[in-house]
């Protein structure tokens, strides 16, 4: 019997083994991969471009106004000009210093607004799908309520009661409505495998609850939980660029959507000054479809029946 | 004379679903009345066989302590489940283990193999030193013919279902407990591994002086392994006794019909009557005062509606059936 | 009667299944899984043939290929299979449509999750029928529906009931009309009676026979159960890793298994009868991916020869109607010389 077991296990072992070698691993999914690349030369820009560049020049009156990008004509006849490479806004701030600083500020919102609703739905996630009774009734119907609600409509109202001039106390507004889709989701896995083998087995084996919840049951929510962080950003996001387009939120960072709202305002569109709306335009579409992909690559690692099947 | 290692008594459960909004509460009856005593010496194999519906996974699920009961008790050596401290609580896990139907499910897939050993021993600390696991994981491995080098770091889902439940059985070999509860082990294993699973029980069993409750449909394997065995119905034991008189010669008419609709392996003695199904409906309209078994019964007495048989004692020997019929040729069974 | 029998006989040695070399892989990231490694076997008129093996030794696959229901990644890479007169695998998809159900009809696995829960019983069957065989007379297709379910043992009041309101036995049985609701010639049944209670499986296997009797189909019954398979099939066709290692009538295979894999399959079945030692095989199997030269049955077999490791053996016949796929035995069924087989009892 061992000499055969032995024998079996070197016929199959090299092969079975490699649940990290490279066609195997779920991860390096090319969603997953070409998305992460988009997201991430965003944020690496704000990290790398403020070295490179006088991002100074994203504010008021530092530069000649109305600049087209370089190798462009505006409506009065001018070129561009080298050091604004990709021109200047009305009010002479740089285009390229504001995506430089205003990409990665609207990108931030969204993470940390996700950030907060992720946290809020682990913990209502958990206590409602663990405790039961009252406290998931409770939890379950506040969750289905606050979706129904029409989220832009509810922060328009208390954005123009309470003037909001910081990012973070943004990012918090936007979170009030990022988390019951996390607890949704969270409460429904955990149901699930409360109830599987190996929960069971780890509390035969004398695990206890906290561990049981974090130890057994959070790395198989890890896939569900990235991929509902990133559709809450993407929903974050977008949201905070439509508040500021509407001309509320923080008045003083340079962020995308408040660019297009100057543009918008100053009859950018009527000046022909497309680079001035236009660029914050694109670098949103490189954002939403980035984190899309992202988020179509994590459904596809977490739920295998959408990989191209490998069964035995 | 010291306590029974485990004794349930006159466990019931009920099942309370809520039928939604403004319609009326459900009961479902999953076990009634139910009693059971599993003595230290001699270790034996008790048999819980049914068909689904019979309340025996539901008796896995107290035993297991996942779900409280309605009334009555379990007692480990003396002591209610439902009075456990802590402590008292993880000792009870200690010694009363399981081994599952789906040798798939009870792995966590994010975790290799290593991860089920580690754990008990973690949790029950059963190790003093990590040299003192690896040798312990090894034995217990051994003793179901696996290495730790073929299994240990693997994923569970690169080893096959008859090396999964293997594992489980090394688990349960490692932890060394009083008692296990195996639901329905090997009716998910292929027939050629099935001896292999059952060949662990024994060992166990014989070894170590584990003691099994063996909770299966399958009357066959029970037949090959089990000691005693408790025939359920509907919630209720219907038949009792050694395993040997009780398939041998079945006395309630629920069990005859049971073992004899076991097709034979051996295609010389074929199935001679065919019989019928009652509707679903007569089934669900059974009451729970009478016999459960009436609306299929085909002995049935008026006098079965009125009150659910009591056991009576067939033989004097343990053989035990839930049968008005057999009332005149023994007095009663002291209800236990 | 013994005309009646004479008839059967006859009946028995019309071929209406032919399966030749059928192949079936699934693909994967490190190789193709050969599940079904190239089998051969025919099926007569009005038989059953049981076609048994382990998890993974590839009779659904198989069963799957001939009506050609193999989803990807999987694919029939070749083969021929002869439906009373017509090759199936190379034929167009709209022709074979026509042809399932019509001739060759599946009661799958767990046939009872495969009702639509939001339609009522008797529009199941319609359905079906109509799908087929175009628009017909609502009286008539009514007395058509009531007639299968009076033939498959269902009460007449089910017909306007939902699938949920029904017991699994009823649910399987409602399956089983459906199956024979259009007259194939050939049923495959796939495991369609393992999720039932025993004694409803009873009822639902008897049922099939009578079904059968009644309607003279011929029917192919996967599964696991050699007890059932006692009960309910007059050849089995036995499968391990892909391929077929033995065919015979149930009744010799029962008596005098002659493959080492048939030796174990029928050793390990419990029985109610005695209580025996069990005996213990080990469940060794080679990745599917790059089975051994030579015999597939090598790393498990008691009775391995050299000449095991290097050359397949073929299925063939050795003794009247009973085929094996072994090296043991000699042309005429006997066992060769210096074949050690004394441990195998």
């Amino acid at each position: 019997m061992g000499a055969a077991t032995g024998q079996t296990a070197s016929l199959t072992a090299p092969r079975k083994m490699g649940r990290l070698n490279r066609f195997d691993n779920p991860w390096l999914n090319i969603k997953l991969v070409v998305g992460v690349i988009m997201v991430g030369s965003i944020l690496l820009m704000g990290v790398i471009g403020p070295m490179l560049v006088d991002v100074d020049l994203a504010y008021v009156g530092r530069s000649p106004l109305n600049l087209p990008p370089v190798g462009f004509e505006n409506m009065r006849g001018e070129g561009g000009d080298p050091t604004h490479p990709l021109g200047t806004d009305n009010s002479g701030r740089d285009m390229l210093s504001l995506i430089i600083i205003g990409a990665p500020n609207s990108l931030l919102v969204g993470f940390v607004a996700a950030g907060f609703g992720m946290l809020g739905g682990i913990i209502l996630g958990f206590s409602s799908g663990f405790l039961g009774g009252m406290a998931d009734d409770i939890i379950r119907l506040s969750a289905d309520i606050t979706i129904t609600i029409p989220s832009l409509l509810v922060l328009i109202v208390i954005q123009s009661l309470i003037p909001v001039q910081s990012l973070l106390v943004m990012a918090v507004l936007l979170s009030l409505f990022a988390w019951p889709q996390p607890t949704r989701l969270i409460r429904a896995q955990v149901m699930s495998m409360r109830e599987s083998g190996y929960v069971k087995m780890a509390q035969l084996s004398g695990v206890p609850t906290s561990s049981i919840m974090f130890r057994e049951m959070m790395p198989n929510l890890l896939p569900y939980l990235a991929a509902s962080f990133i559709g809450n950003t993407t929903g974050s996001i977008l949201a905070a660029v439509g508040l500021e387009i509407l001309g509320l939120g923080p008045q003083r960072l340079p962020t995308l959507g408040r660019t297009i709202q100057n543009a918008i305002d100053n009859s950018g569109i009527l000046r022909d000054m497309w680079w001035w709306w236009g660029l914050p335009t694109v670098i949103l579409i490189v954002i939403f479809i980035g984190l899309l992909l992202i988020n179509l690559g994590l459904d596809e690692v977490a739920n295998p029946r959408l990989r191209k099947a490998t069964r035995q | 004379m010291a306590p029974p290692v485990l004794e349930i008594r006159n466990a019931t459960k009920v099942y309370r679903t809520s039928g939604g909004f403004l319609s009326p509460k459900k009961e479902v009856v999953a076990l009634q009345d139910y009693s059971l005593t599993i003595e230290k010496e001699p270790a034996s194999i008790t048999t819980i066989a049914g068909e689904s519906g019979s309340g025996k996974t539901t008796l896995a699920n107290v035993v297991l302590g996942f779900t409280p009961l309605t009334s009555g008790q379990i007692l480990f050596h003396g002591q209610d489940l439902a009075t456990m401290n802590r402590q008292q609580l993880l000792n009870y896990r200690r010694n009363v283990q399981a081994v599952f139907q789906d040798p798939f499910g009870v792995y966590n897939p994010f975790y290799r193999i290593e991860h089920v050993f580690d754990t008990v021993i973690h949790h029950f600390k059963l190790a003093r030193s990590g040299n003192q696991a690896r040798d312990m994981i090894e034995d217990a491995l051994n003793v179901v013919g696996l290495h730790g080098v073929d299994v240990l770091r693997k994923y569970p889902h690169q080893l096959s279902g008859g090396q999964r439940q293997r594992i489980m059985m090394a688990r349960v070999y490692l932890i060394k407990p009083e008692v296990i509860v195996a639901d329905e082990p090997v009716s998910m294993v292929d027939a050629s591994l099935r001896a292999a699973i059952l060949e662990a029980m024994l060992s166990l069993r014989d070894e170590l002086g584990v003691s099994f409750l063996y909770i299966t449909h399958d009357l066959s394997t029970a037949y090959q392994v089990g000691d005693k065995i408790n025939i359920l119905y509907q919630g209720s034991v219907a038949e009792t006794g050694t395993t040997v008189q009780v398939i041998d010669q079945p006395q309630h008419p629920y069990v005859q019909l049971l073992v004899e609709s076991v097709p034979a392996p051996d295609p010389n003695i074929k199935w001679d009557t065919e019989i019928e199904l009652p509707d679903e409906e007569v089934l669900r309209s059974a009451t729970s005062t009478g016999c459960r078994f009436y609306p299929r019964c085909p002995q049935r007495m008026d006098r079965c509606l009125e009150v659910a048989p009591p056991l009576f004692e067939i033989d004097g020997k343990g053989h035990e059936a839930a049968c008005y019929l057999y009332e005149d040729e023994a007095q009663m069974a002291p209800a236990t | 009667m013994t005309e009646a029998s004479g008839q059967n006989v006859q009946r028995r040695q019309r071929k209406v299944l032919e399966v030749r070399n059928l192949r079936v892989h699934y693909e994967t990231p490190t190789g193709d899984v050969i599940a079904v490694a190239g089998i051969d076997f025919d099926l007569y008129d009005g038989e059953t043939l049981g076609l048994v093996g382990e998890s993974g030794s590839g009779k659904s696959t198989a069963a799957y290929g001939i009506l050609k229901l193999v989803q990807p990644p999987g694919r029939i890479v070749e083969g021929d299979v002869n439906l009373d007169g017509d090759e199936l695998v190379h034929m167009n998809d709209s022709d074979f449509r026509q042809i399932r159900w019509t001739k060759l009809a599946l009661i799958p696995q767990g046939a009872m999750n495969s009702l639509n829960p939001t339609m009522r019983v008797h529009r199941q069957i319609t359905d079906a029928i109509e799908a087929h065989e175009g628009k017909q007379d609502k009286e008539e297709l009514r007395q058509r529906v009531l007639d299968l379910f009076r033939m498959v043992g269902l009460p007449q009041r089910l017909y306007n009931m939902f699938p949920h309101e029904l017991s699994g036995g009823m649910k399987q049985r409602v399956c089983i009309a459906m199956g024979i609701a259009l007259h194939p010639t050939v049923i495959i049944a796939d495991e369609s009676t393992s999720a039932l209670d025993v004694v409803v499986q009873r009822v639902v296997a008897q049922t099939m026979l009578r079904v059968k009797e009644a309607l003279g189909v011929s029917m192919i019954m996967i599964g696991h159960d050699m007890g059932l398979m006692a009960q309910m099939v007059d050849r089995i066709a036995v499968m391990y890793a892909g391929k077929l290692v033995e065919v015979s009538p149930v009744e010799t295979i029962f008596e005098d298994p002659l493959h080492p894999y048939s030796q174990v399959l029928i050793e390990s079945i419990p029985s109610l009868k005695e209580r025996k030692p069990l005996k213990i095989t080990e469940g060794i199997t080679h990745d599917p991916r790059n089975p051994p030269p030579g015999c597939i049955f090598q790393l498990r077999c008691p009775f391995v020869m050299e000449h095991c490791r290097s050359e397949a053996p073929p299925l063939r016949e050795v003794k009247a109607r009973h085929q094996v796929a072994c090296h043991l035995y000699n042309d005429d069924g006997s066992l060769i010389e210096g074949a050690k087989v004394e441990a195998a009892v």
